[in-house]
């Protein structure tokens, strides 16, 4: 048994208000609350901010370098697939520079699990726009606003057909433990996009739902096998209508529970899980929160071992001096 | 054998299989290379391959080459030219010819020297021997294509089957000429299409039908030739390319270290036959992974010896580049890594299917910062195996990522490899961290003596820690920005490296007398050792100092190089084994002779610029 305690090392030197000291204490408490043992337990991270947090740890673990932790966290995993392996990342760590490992550690499905903090900015290096930034942000290095548009991670991870997407507020204890030990649990690539503050460049970024009150107002909690209901009382249910969804009012209209849309994150096909997942407050829908998708499919390093066994069996040679007598070998006396 | 036809006894003989490169040369080259080996003959091959996989049939550019050098006493190289070209179709001939030497025998498929074929091979006439200058009493002109099809006649083969064997009609006429033993081939044909008997003895007949083409009509030349074995080493041999030494070289190693083999790797030409051997090895329980980039090849390489596997990526020309930041996070991180770097032509993509020797100072310092990592080179097909083994060694005996360096030429070449006993290799033992210093133990921590910090694997309670590419306080291995602890940490990492022991350096030859030093790194000692042998039968004082370990240089460096009146750099790039030793020897200045065609060393023109470096 463990607590959060058993986790903890050294003194964060975050910002005061940052997203990643909530985002820090969850992992503690979700870490404990799974048990695996701290030695027993690698987190990788690359550059960044949210790259520090590694040094926070009472576990093994490396803070490496930009853009490069999910291919580290790969190899690590696949030589010992006995570690629980966690890798942290920001939005530009890994959705940018780390772009190309992102989508083939989902692809792959290795059993990693994949910590996105995404404050939509470049903290470390003092405010530049990131590949979540919205269309128009203006920055330091976009005094005019950004002529591109961002990136939703949710899109990206079900494009490289990822089998688990998860989101959560940074500044949601309960929300956010609760993801990560379903990513713990979830045996493949597992994302979980924490929507986190940059109290100094991108203050406000998550404001809509940052706060109880907030999230009560404009998310939704989805959660498996049961109705996609939200509202400061429970009000509003989402229900499908043509390719898309929309909000419906209960008790009007004639509309009853039953006829709200059940989630159903474990569906193979994700093209609802992707409507849950891209929609924003600007469309006038919630915010969703919880888990999203969370699909079983073979994963990378149990099949990586399953093949090595399965090839031991049928192959008759297993070390070295064996291996030299498949060859053509002739003899001079 | 026909009473009347003389049996020369040859010393050596160099011969050159060159076709389509769907032609099958490489086979031929390799049944023959094997054949002669049985007998006890040194071999050395080097297959020329061109970039294109499948170019236009019978045009120039997409000609194949495969030289065998077979040879009674040790042969270095695969030789400068050829002693029997085999030119299966014009194109082939246009294109090769000139690697023949002057009265080569030329062995041709008449049936592929039609105008069609002339033409795509720009020939003028159809006079193409006279345009070439080409003796016909020196061509062996047969048309091949015609009587392996009478041969296989019998067989329902169809006819585009039958052209497949083409290669071992060429193949039995050259083992008639040389006096070969059929019956080894036709095992060799027998393991190699075991599960398709009808191939297997499709070829067999066709060589034999070569062979009796020879016999029959003696050819047109006037001799059967025996190349007899001298120095026989008794034992149990395999032929072997570099590649694949090496990758034995790493199986071995990880199995003597008691350690998973992992390979993080992109195909990439000509380092990719790594990755295409270790992938077969998971009986031994080697892990493959090939990455989505050269960069995630190398980081997961790393990651996999965080987890306390022999981290082992694999390379060549861009791809280097592409790995060095994360060989830099390995060099402050201190973990094992062996990066292998099968050198190309450069720069950007270049000759990817040729040879150079251009990357020793990218390997030296291509890395932001101060970023020491000892470099090791391979001198032949056959050293791969040892280079392998001593590179994954150095990595996981002293924390630090270690750069194997081999090149297209010894990659891709072969020679006769006497199986090696592990037993005899020395053990590996990783610098793991004592129980007892559980409590006391930080990661950067040293060995006083070696300078080389403990390795904790996770999984060890009482050991967790974080590494990182931040530097860390040397005594805590927490961040640090302090200016003397960086100091003293860049110091500690270039002292750890120099401490490596490293064997003294060779001096073959003339070493007491040598009139001219040479000296060179890696896959160049084949020719730069024949060089020295055919001065020095000419009466000459001549040695040879050949550098297989770069970084650290031997102790005995300066004084072997300092010793001789006249020393000369030969290397395959435009000085750069030379400008490293004149910056780590004070008041080195060698001769230098630079070359940098993509194409092994000729013995004959590093002769004539050591004969004039001597007259000077």
């Amino acid at each position: 048994m463990y607590t959060a305690q058993d986790y903890k090392k050294g003194q964060p030197r975050w910002c005061p208000g940052c997203g990643d000291h909530f985002f820090l204490a969850s992992l503690h408490k979700a870490m404990a609350e799974i048990g695996v043992d701290p030695w027993n337990t690698a987190v990788i991270s690359g550059i960044g901010c949210s790259s520090r947090l590694p040094h926070y740890m009472a576990t093994y673990g490396m803070n490496t370098i930009h853009g490069r932790a999910a291919a580290i966290a790969t190899g690590c995993k696949v030589a010992n697939p006995d570690l629980a392996v966690w890798q942290v990342s920001g939005d530009g760590d890994g959705l940018a520079i780390g772009g190309n490992h992102f989508i083939h550690a989902n692809r792959r499905n290795i059993n990693l699990n994949m910590i996105l903090l995404n404050n939509r900015i470049y903290g470390l290096t003092k405010g530049q726009y990131s590949p979540t930034s919205p269309r128009g942000f203006v920055s330091k290095s976009s005094p005019y606003g950004t002529v591109e548009d961002p990136f939703r991670p949710a899109e990206l991870c079900f494009g490289a057909r990822g089998h688990f997407f998860a989101r959560a507020v940074a500044t949601d204890a309960p929300g956010t433990v609760e993801i990560l030990k379903a990513a713990y649990q979830h045996k493949g690539a597992s994302v979980c996009e924490i929507l986190q503050n940059c109290v100094i460049f991108n203050n406000g970024t998550h404001d809509s739902v940052y706060t109880k009150e907030g999230r009560a107002k404009n998310a939704i909690y989805v959660e498996h096998g049961k109705p996609l209901i939200f509202g400061e009382n429970n009000e509003f249910g989402l229900v499908q209508e043509g390719f898309g969804l929309k909000i419906v009012e209960i008790g009007k209209d004639g509309i009853t529970e039953k006829d709200i849309l059940v989630h159903d994150a474990h569906c193979e096909d994700n093209t609802l899980q992707l409507k849950l997942a891209l929609m924003g407050n600007g469309d006038g829908f919630p915010i969703a929160l919880g888990v999203i998708r969370d699909v079983e499919a073979p994963t990378y390093d149990d099949s990586v071992t399953a093949q090595i066994e399965e090839v031991k069996a049928v192959k008759k040679y297993h070390n070295f001096a064996e291996l030299l007598e498949t060859n053509d070998i002739w003899e001079v006396k | 054998m026909s009473d009347e036809l003389e049996i020369k006894e040859l010393e050596e003989v160099v011969v050159r299989f060159s076709g389509d490169s769907g032609d099958g040369m490489q086979l031929a080259g390799n049944i023959f290379s094997t054949v002669s080996a049985t007998v006890g003959n040194s071999i050395s091959t080097f297959p020329d391959y061109p970039a294109d996989i499948r170019a236009p049939q019978g045009s120039l550019t997409g000609v194949s080459g495969f030289q065998v050098h077979i040879g009674a006493s040790q042969v270095y190289t695969p030789g400068d030219k050829c002693d029997v070209l085999v030119a299966m179709n014009a194109a082939a001939l246009k294109t090769q010819y000139r690697y023949a030497k002057t009265g080569a025998a030329i062995i041709i498929d008449t049936d592929s020297f039609g105008p069609k074929d002339l033409e795509k091979a720009a020939f003028k006439t159809s006079d193409y021997l006279g345009e070439m200058g080409i003796d016909p009493d020196r061509v062996i002109a047969c048309p091949i294509s015609q009587m392996v099809k009478d041969c296989l006649a019998d067989s329902g083969m169809d006819v585009k089957a039958m052209m497949k064997c083409r290669n071992m009609f060429a193949l039995g006429l050259v083992c008639w000429l040389f006096d070969r033993d059929l019956d080894v081939a036709f095992n060799y044909l027998k393991e190699k299409f075991a599960k398709k008997a009808g191939v297997a003895e499709a070829n067999i007949k066709v060589i034999k039908a070569g062979y009796d083409y020879g016999h029959n009509t003696h050819s047109s030349v006037a001799n059967v030739y025996r190349i007899e074995t001298k120095n026989k080493v008794p034992g149990r041999y395999m032929d072997i390319t570099g590649n694949k030494a090496t990758a034995y070289g790493f199986i071995a190693a990880a199995e003597k270290a008691g350690l998973k083999l992992y390979l993080g790797s992109y195909p990439i030409t000509p380092a990719t036959d790594v990755l295409h051997e270790l992938s077969k090895h998971k009986s031994l329980g080697v892990t493959t992974v090939q990455c989505e980039d050269e960069i995630a090849g190398c980081a997961s390489a790393l990651g996999a010896s965080f987890a306390g596997a022999l981290g082992v990526t694999s390379t060549s020309g861009p791809g280097i580049c592409l790995k060095s930041e994360a060989m830099n996070l390995a060099v402050i991180m201190e973990l094992p890594l062996v990066v292998l770097d099968v050198q190309r032509g450069g720069p950007a993509t270049g000759l990817p299917t040729k040879s150079e020797q251009t990357d020793l100072l990218q390997c030296l310092f291509g890395r932001n910062g101060e970023s020491p990592m000892p470099v090791i080179a391979a001198t032949s097909p056959t050293d791969c195996f040892d280079a392998a083994y001593q590179a994954s060694k150095m990595a996981l005996e002293h924390m630090t990522p270690v750069i194997l360096m081999t090149d297209a030429f010894i990659a891709n070449g072969s020679s006769a490899f006497k199986l090696p006993n592990l037993a005899d290799y020395p053990a590996i033992n990783p610098p793991y961290v004592p129980e007892e210093l559980k409590g006391k133990w930080a990661p950067y921590l040293r060995d006083e003596k070696t300078k080389v910090r403990y390795w904790a694997v996770p999984g060890r309670e009482g050991f967790t820690h974080i590494l990182g590419g931040l530097e860390k306080d040397n005594q805590t291995g927490a961040i640090s920005t302090n200016p003397e602890n960086h100091d003293l940490m860049t110091r500690l990492r270039k002292e750890k490296v120099d401490k490596i022991p490293v064997p003294d350096l060779e001096v073959l030859g003339d070493k007491d007398d040598a009139d001219l030093l040479i000296v060179g790194f890696g896959g160049t000692y084949g020719h730069l050792h024949a060089a020295m042998d055919e001065m020095r039968a000419a009466g000459k004082k001549v040695a040879l100092a050949h550098f297989k370990f770069i970084n650290p240089l031997p102790k005995n460096t300066a004084e072997v190089l300092m010793k001789y009146k006249k020393v000369i750099v030969a290397e395959q790039n435009m000085g750069q084994l030379a400008s490293w030793l004149r910056m780590k020897v004070d008041g080195f200045v060698p001769y230098q002779f630079n070359q940098v065609k993509g194409q092994p060393f000729v013995v004959e023109e590093l002769v004539n610029a050591f004969q004039d470096i001597l007259k000077k």
